[in-house]
């Protein structure tokens, strides 16, 4: 057990540590991060003005199919999978994963699976280009013969994400440190168990619909052809069963991420631990029976529209005791605004907005109006971006002292944070506008009259791709050395990861602590 | 002794990304193959991944046995087994999912019954029926229809009750095998386990020649609309987790007769395998009940 890294790359290759996996996790998602990025700055560049200028609509297509694609599977959740492998067993007093073979299998499936996907673009007939929710019959009847190799990445990843997941379920339920019950675990710990759970759930789902739509592309079944006595609604409501847990598989990591950080910053323990697990159990449930609230436009009977509204808004409810809860965390304490906090802070704030927005979408009636306008636009990147992608960049800032042992740099974390937090609002807060008055999503031109909110939008985005490298440049700064970091890091942080020191030494909690 | 009491974390491992490489070259065979291309790439993938799997599960076993896995680290295998079978039951569900949603919603919808039964205006003259002879497609261009319905299924009550007794047989020969290996009678394990196995082998070959008659006699195939559709998917993946599952059981009979492994105490690999085997009886029920019972 004493054993140390191996030199070289083969450390890589072949490990077995929760903390070398983490750190690739890492490392890929960001790569990710600024391939689907790119992809979206290739989207924002056309749509800087009205008419074609840059790209065919074609490759757009491709464009905003691809970026999705990356942005949901190969950015967000390897990213909180990074996080769970770093974070969970230091956090629970385990030695490593479960599983740590297995570990290692589940992530190295995940750069073989994009390069897959990646290499579409450069196929015959281009990548895919149908959205990143591929609906029958664009994807089936109507796709480029690239749609194959879609299909088989998707099931690899899909492998992975189980084996990740069986792995994290495995890690809490059986590796606690003695005394660690389930009602003492760190929430990041508890909303990556329900996570987990999601995922286990609903990526089976996912490869049963893209074996359907093999199914039907190749050997003439009819899952999803009327002639045939199928039906492409029934496309929808098998992809929106696994795409709605989704959605809360990239967002109840990021509570956990945030209910750790802003306890350290306001200096109080969190408000109402007990009914932050309740509500991540509610969401979870929910999630399963809210799905076909993304299809009021496709012809729902009314019985159908009406339950899937309320049961939608019935969410509201679980979320809005978490962000009581944040606040009333921060309420009274003695707050500091180191660059975790700042990101945590706006998470909060950013992603009441795009729960807002949600709100709004959930009503059936009005859905009608916004379905399929940049107004849905402006809502998911509200709750993926600050919500996801910041929760994730507070939680790297707050650990990277943990990981390094160094300290970042302060002044350029909040540069970071600023330009970031500035950039994405110009982005995406305009989308409300254009898409309520009647702008469609995934279209590479539009009406004169979206032109000045679509150009600030531009400019936006790129000022938000810029602050990643802000991003960048920091953590690899503090990779290299920096200021030394004490065990603690903060002021009096909860939580065993922070009793051993930093960096953290590579095999952690070989003979397991003691929890209170 | 310390590796009873701390739970072991394996030295690094070149199966993982020899693993990859092996599911890697699976999958991008398979879309390559399908694509038109050649299969080979597809079967050197198999191989690899077979052969990975081989090493992989080898390595687990001598580590079992030279003392290394604590009863703590025994039960992360147990977990990952059990919420490995959850996955493949919310498989299945897609699957039942969407005959249930054909069933109920889709067809009486093309059929012109119900809250959106206009969808009959663009098949007009199509009646919703189960088993569905005339698909939309045939009921609007008669003789030019491209999707035709089978011209008769599967009767419920010969073969399929005869691989329904035969395979709910099989889940109870493999609880006598595990209660016999409970109690060390070696031999005793040995025979139901073996019996198990011809039950499962004997049921693939009776769904091989169900299939054999669909296709030669009945015009039952997967291309038959949606009722082939259904029946060969959900039939189908049915019968491949039962191929491997008799592959399982079979490596543990070997596992047992050739190498002696298993104690009445330290079995778990045999007993995964049949918790597998009954998840296979399970949804063999299901598909019993509402492929071919409700289906007819």
């Amino acid at each position: 057990m004493a054993h140390g890294p191996q030199p070289g790359f083969k450390r890589w290759l072949y490990t077995t540590n929760h903390k070398d996996i983490g750190s690739m996790y890492l490392w890929f998602s960001f790569a990710m991060f600024l391939l689907g990025g790119c992809m979206a700055l290739v989207i924002r560049a056309e749509l800087f003005e009205p008419g074609l200028q840059i790209v065919q609509p074609e490759f757009f297509n491709q464009m905003t199919t691809m970026h999705g694609l990356i942005m949901v599977f190969g950015a967000v959740m390897p990213a909180f999978v990074g996080l769970a492998n770093w974070m969970i067993p230091m956090m629970i007093g385990a030695p490593d994963m479960a599983l740590p073979r297995m570990n290692n299998w589940s992530f190295w499936i995940l750069p073989f699976a994009f390069a897959m996907l990646a290499s579409t673009l450069f196929m015959e007939g281009g990548a895919p280009n149908f959205g990143w929710t591929f609906y029958a019959p664009l994807s089936t009847e109507y796709a480029p013969p690239s749609v194959t190799f879609f299909i088989f990445s998707i099931h690899i990843m899909g492998a992975s994400s189980i084996m990740g997941s069986i792995n994290i379920i495995a890690t809490i339920l059986n590796m606690r440190a003695p005394g660690m019950t389930l009602m003492k675990m760190p929430l990041f710990v508890w909303t990556w168990l329900i996570t987990a759970y999601l995922l286990i759930a609903v990526m089976p789902v996912l490869a049963g619909v893209v074996t359907m739509m093999l199914m039907d592309i190749h050997f003439g079944t009819s899952f999803f052809s009327a002639a045939g006595g199928g039906d492409p609604v029934l496309f929808q409501h098998v992809f929106w069963f696994f795409g709605h847990p989704e959605v809360y598989i990239m967002i109840l990591p990021a509570f956990g991420i945030v209910s750790a950080i802003i306890p350290t910053f306001a200096r109080k323990p969190l408000f109402g631990y007990s009914s932050m697990v309740y509500a991540t159990a509610s969401i979870a449930f929910l999630s399963f029976i809210v799905w076909a609230h993304h299809m009021f436009t496709v012809g729902m009977p009314i019985a159908g529209e009406l339950f899937f509204m309320y049961a939608t808004m019935l969410i509201a409810v679980p979320t809005g005791v978490k962000v009581f809860n944040w606040v009333t965390t921060m309420f009274r304490g003695s707050m500091t605004f180191e660059t975790p906090m700042l990101f945590a802070v706006a998470f909060v704030i950013l992603f009441t907005i795009g729960g807002f927005s949600g709100l709004m979408l959930a009503i059936a009636p009005a859905d009608f109006q916004y379905h399929d306008t940049y107004f849905v636009v402006a809502h998911f990147h509200y709750v993926l971006v600050p919500g996801a992608i910041f929760s994730i960049t507070a939680g790297v800032y707050y650990w990277l002292p943990k990981w390094t042992g160094n300290m970042y740099n302060e002044t350029m974390g909040k540069v970071h944070f600023w330009l970031a937090f500035v950039g994405l609002n110009v982005t995406f807060f305009p989308m409300h506008f254009v898409g309520l008055a009647g702008m469609p999503r995934r279209i590479p031109d539009y009406a004169l009259q979206f032109a000045d909110f679509n150009q600030i939008a531009s400019m936006g985005a790129f000022l938000f791709g810029a602050a990643q490298l802000v991003f960048l440049f920091n953590v690899i700064r503090t990779v290299q050395g920096g200021k030394k970091a004490t065990a603690e890091v903060w002021d009096n942080p909860e939580g065993l990861e922070w009793t051993v020191p930093s960096p953290a030494p590579y095999h952690t909690f070989s003979t397991p602590p003691a929890v209170r | 002794m310390a590796s009873e009491s701390s739970y072991y974390v394996p030295e690094q491992s070149r199966l993982p990304i020899f693993a990859t490489i092996g599911l890697f070259l699976t999958a991008f065979g398979a879309a390559n193959w399908i694509n038109g291309g050649s299969a080979y790439i597809f079967f050197a993938g198999a191989l690899a991944m077979a052969t990975v799997l081989w090493f992989w599960f080898a390595q687990v076993i001598r580590e079992n046995m030279a003392g290394l896995n604590s009863e703590q680290l025994k039960r992360s295998y147990v977990w990952g087994m059990g919420w490995f079978i959850f996955s493949e039951v919310m498989f299945f569900a897609a699957f039942f999912g969407a005959l249930y949603y054909i069933r109920n919603f889709a067809l009486p919808w093309l059929g012109g019954e119900g809250d959106r039964g206009t969808s009959n205006m663009l098949w007009q003259g199509f009646e919703n029926t189960w088993p569905l002879y005339v698909t939309p497609d045939a009921a609007v261009h008669g003789d030019a229809a491209k999707i035709l319905g089978p011209k008769e299924i599967i009767d419920p009550w010969h073969l399929p009750l005869l691989n329904t007794v035969i395979l709910l047989s099989s889940s109870v020969t493999v609880h006598f095998a595990h209660v016999f290996l409970k109690q060390g009678k070696r031999s005793a394990f040995n025979l139901w386990l073996a019996l198990t196995v011809a039950l499962g082998a004997l049921f693939l070959f009776f769904q091989a020649e169900e299939y054999y008659e669909a296709y030669k006699h009945l015009g039952l195939t997967l291309e038959s609309g949606i009722y082939g559709t259904t029946f060969f998917m959900l039939t189908g993946f049915h019968g491949a987790h039962v191929t491997l599952g008799t592959i399982m059981l079979l490596i543990m009979l070997l596992r047992s007769v050739i190498a002696h492994h298993f104690t009445p105490d330290d079995h778990f690999g045999f007993e995964a395998a049949s918790w597998y085997w009954h998840f296979v009886d399970v949804v063999w029920v299901g598909l019993f009940i509402f492929v071919y019972v409700l289906g007819a």
